[in-house]
């Protein structure tokens, strides 16, 4: 009891039942219900589909902001919530009802989630107007962000598995969206493949916590964190940490995300760049109290973010095609969240701050990427773009702000979000404070540089190396309103929520002492300068000097760079090829050996095989005679033992 | 009300059925559709009105009837049900009329049809369901055997009377695995009888449990000839090579009474006979069937990917998701029980909503290859998606009402065997290969050259009504699984009880008790 009352004390408020979680279920319920009608209404549904489907997002938006408002009328403790639903699984020991719990966390991503969401579905009405199968991809994208809901609204690991692989689903379904593409359906395949494989750690832990704690909800869960041992808590973070590597394309499950470009661009901006991608970073954040009892797990957090922000930076300098430029950035930038995750209190305020803000000035990008393509007619080789400025002016300036953001430039978005991770990274002291700082602080630098290389590719430069035949023109309406909104968002998101006090909004969730807000001066000068090192460089690089229009050849790095660090070639080597041996191998011993043994054992006991095989015919006689001697010698024995 | 023999009348009714369908002059053999369709609907509305008799509180069989049978030998006519024979009932009877409605167009239409043949088929089918009703209610022995070994019989017709080109063969193989594992099962009932109580009703279930006399080394050669006759039906590795075979070969109608349904019978009387009736030899067996169970979810799943035909990989699946409901069983936890169970209904679902659009499928194109197919998507397109979801909830997908047993069946396992579950659960990633690359190849890329007049058509409406209970069982038991969870649960607990199994206590339940 007395831990009890101390852990309350911890985590804040425990979630009181009701209030204004009870309406939460709207907000899953309404995006539900579109992709239903969408998909069980069919042809009928073309002409109105995508209307009703963008619709009901925003009306799910429209809930989550007034649930959002009745929490701010509350007082930080009280703002917690808990809606239990239904009784989902009582099954013997293992006993879960289905509820949803509504927090400052949660509600940070629902709001995120449905107002980007939303957007990005207006952006689509003009992006998609002319695709045949455009009520589909309306109804896929309701599909995702009710699944996504489920994902940060779950009051249960395992309910948030559900919304986990439905969003996963989705991702499949709208990477392969173009599946007549074969290399498209093998993109989507992939991204699910690999996700699996992240899954089995999610599964895993999930196991283990009721082994460990005889429950699976997050209340329980963290009230068992006390006394369970750090052994256990380090696996099960581990675990944790390889479902979160999965989903949020972290070294080393990282290689999905490049592919998955393959869907429509507004699926990059929202999936794979604003939400489902974040996914990993919200798992840990959630987890923190099991990360907090298990400092290994925790720095293993920490390198990942490292590596893979330092991996994406790399690989992202050598990419041609802007999207998977983008891709390569947005792995980057979920490694700067993660890491900040890893630090332990003082980073996971910083690694949703950044979360939110990264949101809103990737998905804008993205998006401006697709205004870009939609002028070119698809063309997505930046070393056939270059000065598009003149021709797209709306797409042009929204996409700087968004490029404003990422490098971090006062007083745009990231600026506030990334130079605290920076700052949060070297604070953690010693060794290991400085090797992840350093990592952050060179990320900052080779991110200044590839964002600007992408940048002035795409819009500026010595001259335009468009492809003959290309009449760039900006897109129409629906499509610059939402990337207008979000460069707005890249623009002020960061100024406002450090001002508003992001990270005391979301204090009581984590619970512990509240940390003391320094600036860094000199650091921060240090960043800035790094900064605008990269900048320079790709300023004297891919403005001042005529970029080629194919690509040379690099130097080695960036070859293994522009194949991205060799990871499929690794991935190929160590599991599909022994994999697909192994299988072949299996098929042929099935059929040549397994068959045969047990076939000839079979035949052995029946032993009669041979003359059933006589009696092709009549062997239906002969099994009646085989019943039939059977029930005589049960009657024979029977008798003889009476 | 309650005093009306509802299992009997359960068997009676599709024997009726399929008497008068095979007695149906030539001239009117249309009506032996409508027949077999309203006699499978009659008993699920029975089936549906013994659930709503069920008593979660009451004794471990309800239902019962007990006749005397031949009392010089210990038989009895007795059945009755417990929650898990219940669950599996009703889950036949929803897949009866299903399956004949999926087959209602298998030997052609109308004129085209041989009305001797046509009879034959759909009487083979309904006479099925007496069978599975019955092997599932027996609850003396030797009444269990004989449903056992008489439901081949129709099984072998279908096969080898409307199967595919190599039906001979792949009957035969059937029969001649399913008559060893019924011989060694022979020897066990009559084992059963000499070690048990003995009398006029000896050969009852109630009577046996906890009075199986005789040495630990007989209880385990008892436990043995069960157990075999159960891991054939199941099927388990190394005994399984008969199923793909009898799957491709079968009409995809039968192919889901006989996975779905009959097989279900292995894993059944695992709980039923193996456990319940020899726990001492089934804790001294547990480790090698549980590395049994663990081999056959990866095998069956490997094997999977490695097919060129559909029905082979469905079948396939199968054996790994039997490894799976094994590895619950023998797990001896309340949550990897109660999954199991679970399973085994879900998985009865999904197998039928894989075999039966498969089916549809090979009916527009005239294969089971699967590189046959390519882009199929963009000519059915609703057959496509509801494949997906067939193959999502094989590949148990949270949402979907596989997910929720697979994950009680490896978290009820985690707790005792921390090993098996965690290589088990590898099964999860190659599930999703071996699904998803099937609907890659099926249905992905360019659209295939069909001139308007040859392309394809959609699901019908028929073909549509096959499907929408299954798929809605996907979601419902994803979401609601509770109304099954409370029919198996006491049984479960029941069967733990006479096991003597008890739930190992979390490690670390936290400070909230």
């Amino acid at each position: 009891m007395h831990t009890l009352i101390q852990s309350l004390a911890t985590e804040g408020a425990a979630a009181t039942e009701g209030g204004h979680a009870a309406y939460a279920w709207l907000l899953i319920a309404l995006p539900a219900l579109g992709a239903a009608i969408l998909l069980l209404g069919g042809k009928r549904t073309n002409k109105f589909g995508p209307a009703l489907a963008t619709g009901l997002s925003w009306a799910s938006f429209a809930v989550g902001a007034v649930i959002f408002v009745t929490m701010l009328g509350l007082g930080a403790e009280e703002r917690a919530a808990h809606a239990e639903l239904w009784n989902w699984i009582p099954a013997g020991q293992f006993q879960l009802s289905a509820g949803l719990l509504v927090d400052q966390l949660s509600m940070s991503f629902v709001l995120l989630i449905t107002f980007v969401g939303s957007l990005i579905h207006v952006y689509s009405l003009g992006y998609m107007e002319h695709d045949p199968d455009k009520r589909r991809f309306f109804a896929y994208l309701n599909l995702f962000v009710a699944s996504m809901l489920v994902l940060v609204l779950a009051d249960s690991y395992l309910l948030l598995f559900v919304g986990w692989e439905g969003v996963g689903l989705a991702s499949y379904l709208l990477i392969g969206f173009w599946n007549h593409n074969p290399a498209y359906a093998t993109a989507a395949n992939k991204a699910f493949f690999v996700n699996r494989v992240g899954d089995l750690g999610l599964s895993i832990a999930i196991m283990m916590m009721f082994a460990t704690f005889g429950k699976v909800d997050f209340a329980s869960v963290n009230a068992g964190v006390d006394g369970a041992s750090t052994t256990q808590l380090t696996a099960i973070g581990l675990l944790l940490l390889v479902g979160a590597c999965g989903k949020s394309a972290q070294f080393p499950l990282q290689s999905w995300l490049g592919d998955a470009m393959a869907g429509p661009t507004p699926v990059s901006a929202l999936i794979h760049a604003a939400t489902m991608v974040t996914a990993g970073v919200y798992l840990v954040v959630r987890s923190h109290a099991i990360f907090e009892g298990a400092p290994n797990a925790q720095l293993a957090v920490a390198i990942v973010g490292a590596i893979t922000l330092l991996y994406g930076a790399i690989v992202g300098c050598a990419k041609d095609d802007i999207k998977k430029a983008l891709a390569a950035s947005t792995m980057s930038q979920i490694g700067y969240m993660m890491l900040a995750a890893g630090l332990g209190p003082i980073g996971y305020a910083f690694a949703i701050f950044h979360l939110l803000t990264h949101g809103f000035f990737k998905a804008g990008m993205f998006l401006g990427a697709g205004s870009v393509m939609h002028g070119m007619n698809d063309q997505v080789d930046m070393r056939r773009f270059g000065r598009l400025s003149g021709a797209m002016k709306v797409t042009w300036v929204t996409f700087g702000l968004g490029w404003l953001a990422i490098l971090g430039i006062p007083p745009f978005a990231g600026f506030w979000s990334k130079d605290k991770i920076i700052e949060s990274a070297f604070a953690v002291g010693g060794t290991r404070g400085w090797i992840l700082g350093l990592a952050t602080l060179i990320g900052a630098g080779i991110t200044a540089f590839y964002m600007s290389r992408l940048f002035f590719m795409t819009f500026h430069g010595k001259e335009k190396r468009w492809t003959d035949g290309q009449h760039p023109h900006e897109s129409p309406a629906t499509m610059t309103v939402p990337m207008i909104v979000l460069s707005i968002g890249s623009g002020l998101l960061g100024m406002i929520l450090a001002f508003a006090g992001f990270a005391q909004w979301l204090h009581p969730v984590f619970g512990g002492e509240e940390h003391e807000e320094h600036t860094n001066w000199p650091l921060m000068a240090i960043t800035l300068l790094v900064v605008a090192a990269g900048l320079l460089l790709a300023y004297w690089r891919y403005w001042r000097e005529e970029v080629p229009k194919r690509a040379p050849e690099g130097n080695l790095l960036t070859q293994a760079a522009r194949a991205d660090l060799y990871q499929d070639a690794i991935n190929e080597g160590l599991f599909m090829r022994p994999g697909i041996h192994l299988t072949r191998a299996l098929v042929f011993t099935d059929t040549k050996g397994v068959d045969a043994t047990a076939g000839g054992l079979a035949a052995t006991i029946g032993g009669f095989s041979s003359r059933l095989r006589r009696l092709q015919n009549g062997y239906v006689r002969s099994y009646a005679l085989t019943m039939l001697t059977g029930v005589v010698a049960v009657l024979g024995v029977l008798w003889v033992m009476n | 009300m309650t005093t009306l023999p509802l299992l009997t009348l359960m068997m009676v009714v599709p024997l009726v059925g399929a008497v008068v369908i095979a007695a149906l002059p030539a001239a009117s053999a249309a009506l032996a559709k409508p027949i077999a369709l309203g006699a499978s609907l009659v008993t699920l509305v029975l089936a549906c009105v013994g659930w709503a008799q069920w008593d979660a509180a009451g004794p471990q069989f309800q239902l019962t009837e007990t006749h005397s049978w031949i009392p010089q030998f210990g038989v009895s006519y007795a059945v009755g049900v417990d929650g898990v024979a219940l669950a599996l009932i009703v889950m036949a009877c929803v897949l009866a009329p299903v399956c004949i409605l999926a087959a209602w167009n298998d030997l052609g239409e109308g004129a085209g049809e041989d009305p001797k043949r046509t009879k034959t088929y759909f009487a083979l089918m309904l006479s099925l369901l007496p069978f599975m009703v019955g092997v599932f209610a027996a609850t003396d022995v030797f009444l269990f055997y004989v449903f056992f070994e008489a439901m081949l019989i129709p099984v072998y017709f279908l096969i080898g009377l409307f199967g595919g080109p190599r039906r001979q063969y792949a009957a035969m193989k059937f029969i001649l695995f399913s008559l060893a594992g019924g011989l060694v099962m022979l020897v066990g009932v009559i084992a059963l009888y000499v070690h048990g109580p003995g009398g006029a009703d000896g050969f009852l279930v109630e009577k046996l449990i906890g009075n199986v006399g005789g040495s630990v080394e007989a209880q385990r050669w008892m436990f043995l000839a069960f157990f075999i006759a159960f891991a054939i039906k199941a099927p388990m590795w190394p005994v399984h090579t008969w199923l793909p075979d009898a799957s491709t070969e079968a009409r995809p109608a039968t192919a889901v009474l006989l996975v779905g349904v009959l097989d279900k019978v292995g894993t059944y009387g695992m709980i039923r006979f193996c456990l319940s009736l020899f726990p001492e030899a089934s804790a001294w067996a547990t480790p090698v069937i549980t590395v049994l169970a663990v081999i056959s979810v990866l095998y069956g799943a490997l094997l999977a990917i490695g097919q060129t035909d559909m029905m082979r990989l469905i079948a396939y699946t199968s054996i790994s998701h039997f490894g799976f409901i094994v590895l619950g069983i023998f797990a001896l936890t309340s949550t990897a029980g109660a999954g199991s169970a679970l399973y085994m209904v879900n998985h009865g679902f999904s197998t039928a909503g894989l075999f039966l659009l498969a089916g549809f499928l090979i009916a527009r194109r005239g294969s089971k290859r699967i590189p046959d197919y390519g882009g199929w998507q963009r000519v059915t397109p609703v057959l496509a998606g509801t494949f997906l979801v067939a193959g999502l909830s094989s590949l148990a997908l949270p949402g979907l009402s596989s997910f929720v047993s697979e994950f009680l069946v490896l978290a009820g396992t985690f707790q005792v065997n921390k090993p098996a579950a965690v290589i088990a659960t590898l099964g999860i990633v190659l599930a999703a290969l071996y699904i998803l690359l099937m609907y890659q190849r099926i249905f992905t890329g360019p659209k295939p050259n069909f001139t308007d007049r040859t392309a394809p058509l959609d699901l019908s409406w028929r073909e549509k009504a096959v499907v929408i209970p299954i798929i809605a069982s996907f979601l419902v038991l994803g979401f609601y699984p509770k109304p099954v969870l409370d029919l198996v649960n006491p049984a479960v607990k029941q069967t733990m009880d006479i096991v003597g199994a008890s739930d190992p206590a979390p490690t670390n339940a936290g400070s909230a008790k």
